[in-house]
């Protein structure tokens, strides 16, 4: 059953990075983009993560691939249905990509290391766990990224708007 | 030859999801590489950052709850939020960048932005 699933998300995630990277029109990208970041919070269920499930739903699906498509709609220019063109070198960066992932993956299939198989899951893996870490161990990283997202909201309203010298 | 071995156990594993997350990972490098609109570069980006989350939460699953102090045991959890974060303050600048960009210059098109060459 876990396989099943397994599968039937890891090649919705993959197919839809897929689409993202090939579709011609730059809007059936982004929803390519909200389906693939969808197809990875399953694979984080499968392996117990289901905080941070949530959190890829809202934040990923729900926040940055909405405002891709808002972005998206502010600055289209020209026909849609070639809004998203490749340049004069894709041919290369296919070379580069594929000869990475041909190394990765003899890396991760050669590594006698990880080939570990599921163990029963007994450490938790919901918010009331990680908020635990968040606020002991980790409580100036967490702080500290607590001021970086204030920032760069605030840098981004600024760079998106502009403000106005005052005298 | 022992790859072809290591593909016929292939099961539900660690070796699985690693794999996933490297397809992803080279998708968006593909995208970053091919796509001309600096939208599909930002897409492509997130793409990547994607794909190391999955690696940090299966290396979690998979291998440090085995031997480790259970006060430390969902910090591939925490590293992954983190990555979640700093990527919702990526792609907000960015997008702000590209809007400001395009009231310049009328173009999201990465070929045309070559105010620093000389």
């Amino acid at each position: 059953m876990g396989t099943v699933v397994f599968f039937v998300f890891a090649i919705l995630a993959v197919a839809s990075a897929w689409g993202v990277v090939t579709s011609k029109n730059i809007m059936h990208s982004a929803l390519y983009l909200a389906l693939s970041f969808s197809g990875v919070a399953v694979l984080y269920v499968l392996m117990n993560a289901d905080y941070l499930a949530a959190v890829q739903l809202l934040i990923y699906t729900g926040g940055i691939a909405i405002m891709v498509v808002f972005a998206i709609m502010l600055t289209l220019r020209g026909e849609i249905s070639d809004s998203n063109p490749e340049n004069g070198v894709w041919g290369w960066g296919a070379i580069i990509s594929v000869l990475m992932f041909l190394m990765i993956a003899l890396v991760v299939l050669t590594n006698t290391d990880w080939r570990v198989l599921p163990t029963p899951w007994t450490s938790g893996g919901s918010a009331s766990d990680i908020s635990l870490l968040l606020l002991t161990k980790f409580m100036i990283p967490f702080e500290a990224v607590a001021i970086l997202l204030t920032m760069a909201l605030v840098g981004a309203v600024v760079l998106a708007k502009g403000v106005k010298v005052s005298k | 030859m022992s790859l072809l071995n290591n593909f016929s156990n292939l099961s539900v594993g660690l070796t699985s999801y690693l794999l996933v997350g490297a397809m992803l990972f080279c998708l968006g490098l593909y995208g970053v590489f091919a796509k001309k609109n600096m939208i599909a570069i930002l897409m492509s980006i997130e793409l990547m950052l994607n794909a190391v989350n999955i690696n940090f939460i299966a290396f979690n699953r998979f291998i440090w709850n085995q031997k480790v102090d259970i006060h430390y045991v969902l910090t591939g959890h925490v590293a992954a939020l983190f990555i979640i974060i700093v990527a919702a303050c990526e792609v907000a600048v960015g997008l702000a960048l590209i809007i400001s960009v395009y009231r310049n210059r009328k173009s999201t098109n990465v070929d045309e932005f070559n105010w620093l060459k000389w």
